[in-house]
C-alpha cells in the first residue's frame, strides 16, 4: 500500500467505522455536513485500524471444509455459473470485490466478516453477514435472495471467514470498504464524467456501458442497463461509487484519477437507467422519499430531461433467462 | 505470393471466428487501409520491398530478424510481428521513432522510415499468420499461471485485457492490449522489465507501467514464460479446424 493510499485510509476509516464493510455499507445519517466529526462523536471506543492480509489461496485447507471454502471462491468468482437461480445479470461479486474478495480499498471479504452483525441504515436494523450477502444478490446480482442456510450462502460465509482467518473480530481492517472521498470541489458534472468515460472506461465497458461478453462469458462488467446493478445497489450511489473507481479503475492503475474525476464519472455512469428498486413502492417519488433521500442518489433525479428510476429490464432476477443474458455484447467492439 | 493469400484467408477467418463477426464499419475503422484493394495492394508491395531489402533511405530489411512473413526468431528472442493489431505495430514503429521504446537497432531502423512506409509495414505484418508455437522445454512454473489467470492483489489477471490465453480480445482492444501468446520469453521478459524501470511508454492509461512496477523479478520471469507457452490465434485455428 503506498503512503498515500495509506494516508486516506487511516483518514476514512473512523467514518468506515459506522457502517458495515460489505460494499454498499450505510453512511451515517446522510447529508451530515461533517460525516467525520459525527462519526467520531458516535463511536469514540471503535479502535484504530489494524493491518491485515488474508492468506493466498494456495493455503486453503485440503479438507471437508477447504473444500466448501473453494465452493465460496468459485461462486465469489462466477456467480451467474454456479448461482443461476439467484443472479439477475451477468455480474459476479468480484466485480466489485477485486482480485476475488482479496484487494483492500476494494470492500475486500476478510473486514466485511469481521464487522458483522452490524446495524445498517438501509433497512434499520442489526444484520447478520448472511442477510448481508442476501442482499448483495437481491440489488448488486439483482436476483433473488438465497434462503437462510442454502449452500451458496454457506459457501460464501467459509470463503470470507477462511479468508479473516487471524483477523481481530470487531476490528476495523485497513482497506475496508471502499475509501471516502472528500466532497468535491466543483460537484458533479455529466459533461465531464461522459468525456472521462469515453477516455478511461468506453474502451472495455463500451460506450453503451453494456460490457463485454467474450466467447459467450461475461468478461468487462455493464455498468448500466438490464444486466447492470439495480438502483438498490450499493454502488448506485454516488459516494460508494465514487470510491471504489478512484481506488481501483481504470484496472490496473488505481488512484490515477482525482477525487474529482472520479466524482464525475461515478455520476455520468450512475446517471444511466438500470433495472428498479426491488423496494419499489409503486411511485418512483415515494421510492425515492422512502429509500434514496440522499445527497448521493441519482434516483429520481431528472438528468438531461430523463427521470431516473423508470427502470430498464427485469427486477428479480427469475426471470430473466440464460437467452437474455447472451443477448448483450457478443460482438467483440472496434 | 499466393502463399501469402492463403495464409491472410485463413488468418481472417480465423480472426473472424474469434471476434463474432465484428460489423463491417468497425473492422474498417482498425484497418481504414482496407477499404480500397488497390491502395491495400500498393501497401503490401512497398511493405514488401522494405521487409526483403530494407527503406531507400537505408532502414535495414525486416526479414534479418523478424522473418519474411514477420514470424519471429524464438531463439534469438526476436518477437513474431505476424498477426499483431496495425494500430498496435504502427505505434511501436513511431514509439522506436521518438526513443520512447528504448532499442537501439529499432530505433535506427524506425528513425528512417516516414509515416507512409510504418503504415504499409504494419498493414503487412497485421495480415500475415503467427506463427506456430513451439513447444516449451519446461512446463511454465505455476506462479506464471496464477498471475496470468487470476493476478495478484492490484495487478489484474494477464488475460482480462490480453485475452484468453494471451490471443487478445479482438479489434480495438487488441490494438490497445495486444496478443502476447508464443512471443519468446525473453522478449517478453525485457518487455515487463522495460515497464518496471519506465523505459517503455506506460501504455493506455498507464497500465502496464503501473503493472510491471508492481511485479518481482520472479513473477516476471514466471509470466513470460507462460505466455510464451501459450498457442498463438493461428495455431489455435488450426488445431480447432483438424477434423
Amino acid at each position: 500500500m503506498s503512503a498515500r493510499s495509506a494516508f486516506r485510509s487511516a483518514h476514512t476509516l473512523i467514518a468506515i467505522a459506522t457502517c458495515g464493510v460489505l460494499s454498499a455499507c450505510e453512511q451515517a445519517p446522510q447529508g451530515s455536513a461533517a460525516p467525520l466529526a459525527a462519526a467520531s462523536a458516535a463511536q469514540p471506543a471503535r479502535p484504530v485500524a489494524v493491518a491485515f492480509a488474508p492468506p493466498p489461496s494456495s493455503a486453503i485447507p485440503d479438507d471437508a471444509f477447504g473444500v466448501v471454502v473453494r465452493q465460496g471462491e468459485a461462486l465469489f468468482r462466477n456467480t451467474p455459473a454456479h448461482a443461476p437461480q439467484y443472479t439477475g445479470n451477468t455480474l459476479s461479486c468480484r466485480n466489485c470485490h477485486l482480485d476475488a474478495g482479496r484487494l483492500a480499498d476494494s470492500a475486500p471479504m476478510w473486514a466485511a466478516w469481521v464487522s458483522y452483525p452490524a446495524y445498517r441504515s438501509k433497512n434499520r436494523h442489526v444484520n447478520t453477514f448472511e442477510e448481508r450477502l442476501q442482499d448483495c444478490f437481491r440489488f448488486s446480482m439483482n436476483g433473488k435472495a438465497p434462503p437462510s442456510g442454502s449452500p451458496a450462502l454457506v459457501a460464501l460465509e467459509a470463503y470470507s471467514y477462511w479468508m479473516a482467518s487471524g483477523a481481530p473480530t470487531h476490528a476495523v481492517l485497513r482497506g475496508a470498504g471502499y475509501p471516502r472521498l472528500p466532497k468535491p470541489a466543483q460537484g458533479w458534472d455529466y459533461a465531464r464524467g461522459q468525456a472521462l468515460y469515453t477516455e478511461h472506461c468506453a474502451l472495455c465497458h463500451g460506450a453503451d456501458g453494456q460490457g463485454l461478453l467474450v466467447e459467450g462469458k461475461p468478461w468487462f462488467p455493464p455498468l448500466w442497463g438490464p444486466q447492470s446493478y439495480n438502483w438498490g445497489a450499493g454502488m448506485s450511489r454516488l459516494d460508494l461509487a465514487a470510491g471504489f473507481i478512484k481506488a481501483n479503475m481504470p484496472l490496473g492503475n488505481g488512484n490515477s484519477l482525482s477525487d474529482q474525476q472520479a466524482w464525475d464519472v461515478a455520476y455520468y455512469i450512475d446517471s444511466h437507467e438500470r433495472p428498479q428498486d426491488p423496494r419499489y413502492l409503486g411511485s418512483i417519488e415515494a421510492t425515492r422519499r422512502q429509500f434514496h433521500d440522499g445527497p448521493y442518489e441519482t434516483y429520481g433525479r431528472t438528468v438531461n430531461g430523463h427521470l431516473l428510476g423508470v427502470g430498464s429490464g427485469v427486477s428479480g432476477g427469475s426471470t430473466v433467462t440464460q437467452a437474455a443474458r447472451g443477448r448483450t455484447t457478443t460482438t467483440l467492439r472496434d | 505470393m499466393r502463399r501469402h493469400g492463403v495464409l491472410t484467408a485463413v488468418l481472417l477467418s480465423g480472426a473472424v471466428a474469434h471476434a463474432d463477426a465484428p460489423p463491417p464499419a468497425a473492422d474498417a475503422s482498425v484497418r481504414p487501409a482496407a477499404s480500397s484493394s488497390a491502395a491495400l495492394a500498393a501497401q503490401m508491395a512497398l511493405a514488401q520491398q522494405i521487409v526483403l531489402h530494407g527503406s531507400p533511405q537505408g532502414a535495414h530489411e525486416c526479414a534479418i530478424c523478424h522473418g519474411e512473413e514477420g514470424q519471429g526468431k524464438i531463439k534469438a528472442a526476436f518477437p513474431h510481428l505476424a498477426g499483431l493489431p496495425k494500430p498496435y505495430l504502427e505505434r511501436q514503429l513511431k514509439h522506436f521513432d521518438a526513443l520512447a521504446r528504448n532499442n537501439p537497432s529499432m530505433q535506427a531502423i524506425a528513425h528512417k522510415l516516414d509515416d507512409a512506409q510504418i503504415a504499409a509495414l504494419a498493414t503487412y505484418f497485421s495480415r500475415q499468420v503467427p506463427p506456430p508455437i513451439m513447444s516449451p522445454v519446461t512446463p511454465p512454473p505455476a506462479l506464471g499461471e496464477a498471475l496470468a489467470l487470476r493476478g495478484r492483489d492490484a495487478i489484474p489477471a494477464c488475460v482480462t485485457c490480453h485475452g484468453p490465453g494471451g490471443r487478445g480480445l479482438g479489434g480495438a482492444l487488441s490494438a490497445a492490449f495486444p496478443p502476447i501468446a508464443g512471443q519468446p520469453a525473453v522478449y517478453l521478459e525485457r518487455q515487463l522489465r522495460a515497464w518496471k524501470n519506465g523505459q517503455r511508454p506506460a501504455g493506455l492509461d498507464g497500465l502496464m507501467g503501473a503493472i510491471g512496477k508492481r511485479l518481482s523479478e520472479a513473477e516476471i520471469v514466471a509470466v513470460s514464460q507462460y505466455f510464451a507457452a501459450q498457442p498463438t490465434l493461428a495455431a489455435t485455428v488450426a488445431t480447432e479446424a483438424r477434423p
